[in-house]
């Protein structure tokens, strides 16, 4: 069974969902640990990526959907709105998230994460005004990352390959899969009735648009100017994503007296 | 598009800052406070260019500047054009090298205002193999603080950052990927692409 296959089911299986299949799905999920494991010399460039083809072609409809839309649609959203209220749209649709995160960090059995988001979240909601005001970062009391993909990786499932999703980006089957449970993985959208939980999906969505304005220059860097923004793209989730995960060592690095730079 | 988060925008942002900074005198002697010292140092210098009101083509030639002081800027050529480095003669190594360091100046220098106001706290430094890595926390305006990490080795008898990690993010790594793709689009001819490095942003 591919790893592909088994978030299929997932998916479907999630779509007609309850707490009781998401935990069938975690247990598909245990025997993903078996699949989509690269061969002997199937890793170039210490990425596995074996659909290549396919995501270069989801890349360029990525690259034309972004020139036509999400790109304008960003830099005119930064542009029309107020630094402030972007930002506060921002935290908003991030202290939303942060139960999902904080389901993520005891999953992985990180208490002190849970501990921390759980503060986060009580005092920006609290005291910054339903999360509007980051409050909690003013006293170092900054976010733990937690995700269902994370959590995954805790648990000892393979990165499997690379794909580049549509609209979403760069990602890893692992990932991909993470993603998808976590779209019920956060207890507000459990409590809350039924218009009011998609605020929070509103103020996400909000959020990621005004990311694309703001960070314009950077992104633009990667997507219009590299010479090859796939390849550039794909270096650059994996080496973050893996960072981000704790996957490796930045320290793994040739010895610069081994190289021979005689005549640079 | 797409999926690129927020930290890790920030995170190419900071390569702005990063590139042109840390050169710590003694290696041997580092530690977090004299580290912290070189890093706070270099920031302020760097600050200074940005607050010197001077053109961005003046700009850029400060920070060639800077990089050529601090930077290993052999090794990191030789690195950025990886096995392709082989087969060039020593005109094209000489040339690529002056030519990437002028690249490098403007590709980064063009973002550093989105650096003003920030700053980098050193963490720590640690001894790894023949080299020291020297990990910061850089805290931009209105963002979550991230990770910098700077490589430093005294390779050329004198100590210099050959290598920053922003995020995890390997810059040298990123430069190889690009100047990788740049020669494959030219059918392997070095010349045109060191040609092009001149317009390349």
């Amino acid at each position: 069974m591919t790893l592909k296959s088994v978030s299929l089911v997932g998916i479907v299986t999630l779509l007609t969902s309850n707490w009781t299949r998401l935990a069938l799905l975690l247990a598909l999920a245990a025997l993903v640990s078996g699949c989509a494991q690269p061969g002997p010399g199937q890793i170039e460039g210490n990425v596995f990526d074996p659909y290549e083809a396919k995501n270069r072609q989801t890349h360029e409809l990525n690259h034309a959907l972004d020139k036509a839309l999400a790109r304008p649609v960003g830099v005119g959203y930064t542009k029309i709105i107020p630094d402030d209220l972007e930002d506060g749209i921002g935290n908003f649709a991030s202290n939303l998230s942060l139960p999902s995160t904080i389901v993520n960090n005891l999953l992985q059995g990180n208490m002190e994460g849970a501990f921390r988001n759980s503060m986060r979240f009580v005092f920006n909601s609290t005291l910054g005004f339903g999360g509007l005001f980051d409050v909690a970062g003013d006293f170092d009391l900054n976010e733990i990352s937690g995700d269902f993909g994370q959590t995954l990786y805790v648990w000892g499932v393979p990165e499997g390959a690379y794909i580049e999703l549509l609209i979403v980006g760069p990602s890893t089957e692992r990932a991909a899969l993470g993603k998808a449970v976590d779209l019920f993985t956060n207890p507000l959208s459990y409590v809350l009735p039924n218009p009011d939980k998609y605020i929070g999906t509103a103020a996400g969505v909000a959020s990621k648009v005004g990311d694309r304005g703001r960070y314009a220059e950077t992104l633009d860097s990667i997507l219009y100017n590299s010479a090859d923004s796939y390849s550039q793209a794909r270096s650059i989730f994996m080496q973050n994503r893996r960072f981000q995960l704790g996957d490796g060592d930045a320290a793994e690095e040739i010895n610069p007296f081994d190289l021979n730079t005689e005549g640079f | 598009m797409t999926q690129v988060s927020r930290r890790k925008a920030t995170g190419l942002i900071g390569a702005a800052l990063a590139t042109f900074t840390v050169a710590p005198t003694q290696a041997a002697a580092l530690d977090t406070v004299s580290a912290k010292k070189l890093v706070d140092a270099l920031v302020g210098e760097i600050n200074r260019v940005i607050a010197s009101g001077k053109s961005e083509q003046a700009m850029y030639k400060d920070f060639k500047r800077i990089f050529a002081k601090y930077g290993d800027t052999s090794y990191i050529a030789a690195y950025a054009m990886g096995n392709d480095g082989r087969r060039a003669s020593g005109a094209q190594k000489k040339k690529f090298s002056a030519e990437f360091q002028t690249y490098i100046s403007r590709k980064y220098g063009a973002r550093f205002r989105e650096f003003i106001g920030g700053r980098l706290e050193a963490k720590s430094v640690r001894p790894v193999k023949s080299w020291f890595e020297v990990t910061t926390t850089a805290f931009l305006r209105d963002e979550a603080p991230f990770t910098v990490t700077f490589l430093v080795s005294n390779r050329t008898g004198r100590d210099k950052f050959f290598n920053i990690f922003i995020e995890g993010i390997n810059l040298l790594l990123t430069e190889r990927t690009e100047i990788g793709a740049m020669i494959d689009r030219r059918s392997g001819n070095l010349d045109k692409m060191i040609a092009d490095l001149r317009t390349a942003k």
